[in-house]
């Protein structure tokens, strides 16, 4: 079932007109380069192509619906972004387990194994469980959700999810008072996923949030997007989406979660401590240490100033407030 | 190189090879050009028209670097002509490289291409090269090379900088650092190759080796048929 409901968030009218200010200056610095590049030229290009990519056309043939617009209710966030297309979404990810090359994902998940799949709901808990993936699409409701990812790698995407939030599962598993953290774990399976043979990483995948992070209601558990199963290269079947934090944090294919009173040591963490914290909320006044973090590419859109929390700051900031956002990236 | 084409009189080897030069350094520029115009640059065009600038800039310039070794020391005195404009050509590439990314990745916001010039550690080391590749294009042309003299030599040595800064700028970007690093090595090589002490026994074997060819080559030769020489 899908229920179609917005996520509730409320821009004050005084943070919308700068960005429209902003907007209307970039648009038109944007059309001062365009005319520089030679509009006439362009004027002789070919409209985008229309076709659907294998990937929509094969799933077309299930009689699924067509991943357009038509699928999500909004066809933009809360601040009048555009959802990215279904072939952007689906065609440039990051998930190592398969390669590093973001274009190339997509062909070497194509035969990743989703079913049968099941979630282990571990650790210091009242109600450990063992979830299949069925059951987490059935038991909870299935919502939509419009969130801006911000790769931490300086671009971002508006993706249309479906997902429920992982404070249902979590509420469901009961945690124990000692519980202060979660854990997370994706499958390892080198054989499918040939990223895994590469000593550089310490697989399998894993990532970290706080309680009170995991049981935020803007943090979810997405089973899909554009109205259909995610896609083995989105994290099928099921994958974490937290929107203030940079795209790394929201682990793909799931099949542990683990309460613990420990601080969880995340992949990126172990890979390079002084790049990648535990935290990795998205803000523009912290760079990387090898670039800086004060813009992004919104994929077909262009450059954006990135905001604090990515534009959740609103929702998220009171989770931090006293932190040294500095030490604590 | 004259086993490949033995039968073409030196001018006419020396524009084929001119021409295959030029078209070869354009190639990448022209499919670049193609794929974006029929929309095959993927989901983000703009990283993918600077990664393929910076690449072609890359190889082309360590291609310009070649050629000086492969002169004095294989003896393909012909390459000579090529040298200016493959450098020129990896100039080229730097320059819409870092137009695409000024004009626009950054669509002309001065702040946030200041921004992006000074906090992104790899761009400021590119930006450096760019910078220093600037006097070598310069001064490339016949008329700078008389009018400098020796100090021309020396000026354009810094080429050899501008590989390190714009591996060291690959390197940094990288997520894969395998194909920066292979880079590294053929540049540290083309290095190596300049000092003296690696160098003379280099020539001295060259020589004997050429004598030695010569020696029976120079009987058989009159007996058989005349062959084209260096
Ligand atoms: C002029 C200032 C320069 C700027 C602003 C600049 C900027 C960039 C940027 C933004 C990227 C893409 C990073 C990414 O998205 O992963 C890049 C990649 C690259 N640049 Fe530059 N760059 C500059 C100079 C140079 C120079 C002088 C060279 C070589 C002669 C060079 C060679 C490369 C190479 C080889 C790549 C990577 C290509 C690949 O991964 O396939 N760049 N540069």
């Amino acid at each position: 079932m899908l229920i179609k409901k917005r996520t509730g968030i409320e821009i004050p009218s005084s943070q919308i007109t700068p960005e429209h200010l902003y907007l209307s200056r970039r648009h038109f610095m944007k059309g001062a380069a365009a005319i520089a590049a030679g509009a006439l030229l362009a004027a002789c290009r070919p409209d985008p192509p229309t076709t659907l990519p294998p990937t929509v056309a094969a799933s077309d043939e299930t009689g699924a619906a067509p991943a357009t617009a038509a699928a999500i209710s909004v066809a933009t966030d809360e601040l009048g972004r555009a959802v990215n297309s279904f072939e952007s979404i689906t065609n440039y990810n990051n998930y190592y387990e398969f390669t590093v090359d973001k274009q190339r994902v997509a062909e070497l998940a194509a035969d990743f194994q989703t079913s049968p799949w099941r979630v282990v709901v571990t650790g210091m808990v009242d109600k450990p469980g063992i979830y299949e993936i069925d059951d987490l699409r059935r038991k909870f409701d299935q919502e939509e959700r419009i969130y801006r990812l911000r790769c931490v790698e300086a671009w971002s995407m508006v993706i249309p999810w479906q997902g429920f939030p992982l404070a249902q599962l979590l509420q469901a598993a009961q945690p124990q008072s000692a519980a202060k953290y979660v854990r997370f774990q994706t499958l390892y399976d080198p054989e499918q996923m040939p990223g895994q043979k590469s000593s550089r990483y310490e697989w399998p995948y894993t990532e970290g949030l706080r309680l009170d992070e995991a049981m935020h209601p803007l943090t979810i558990l997405a089973t899909g997007l554009y109205g259909r199963d995610l896609l083995p290269q989105n994290g099928a079947p099921v994958r974490l989406v937290v929107p203030w934090k940079y795209g790394f944090k929201s682990i793909k294919s799931i099949v542990q979660i683990e309460l613990t009173d420990v601080m969880p040591t995340s992949l990126w963490m172990a890979a390079a401590p002084h790049e990648y914290g535990f935290y990795a909320n998205v803000n523009p006044e912290v760079d990387h240490p090898r670039w800086s973090q004060a813009s992004e590419r919104l994929i077909g859109v262009g450059r954006q100033e990135t905001l604090m929390f990515n534009g959740y700051a609103d929702q998220v900031a009171a989770l931090y407030a006293g932190m040294d956002l500095r030490r604590n990236f | 190189m004259n086993t490949l084409l033995p039968k073409l009189d030196r001018h006419a080897q020396a524009r084929l090879l001119r021409i295959a030069t030029h078209a070869g350094a354009l190639l990448p520029l022209a499919l670049l050009f193609y794929d974006f115009w029929y929309y095959r640059l993927g989901a983000d065009p703009v990283r993918e028209a600077i990664l393929r600038t910076g690449k072609p800039a890359l190889i082309l310039l360590l291609l310009s670097l070649t050629i000086t070794p492969l002169m004095s020391l294989a003896g393909w005195k012909q390459l000579q002509p090529l040298r200016r404009p493959l450098g020129l050509y990896a100039f080229l590439y730097v320059c819409v490289h870092l137009a695409i990314f000024v004009g626009v990745d950054y669509e002309l916001n001065l702040r946030l291409i200041l921004d992006g010039l000074v906090n992104n550690p790899y761009v400021v080391v590119g930006f450096t090269a760019f910078l220093l590749l600037i006097p070598l294009a310069v001064t490339s042309t016949k008329a700078s090379m008389r009018r400098l003299g020796k100090n021309w030599k020396r000026l354009h040595k810094l080429v050899y900088a501008v590989g390190v800064l714009a591996i060291w700028h690959f390197l940094w970007l990288a997520k894969d650092n395998g194909e920066a690093l292979i880079y590294a090595g053929i540049l540290a090589f083309l290095f190596l190759l300049r000092f003296q002490p690696i160098r003379q026994p280099l020539m001295r074997w060259r020589r004997a080796l050429q004598n030695r060819r010569r020696r029976p080559a120079a009987s058989k030769r009159a007996a058989i048929q005349p062959e084209a020489e260096l």
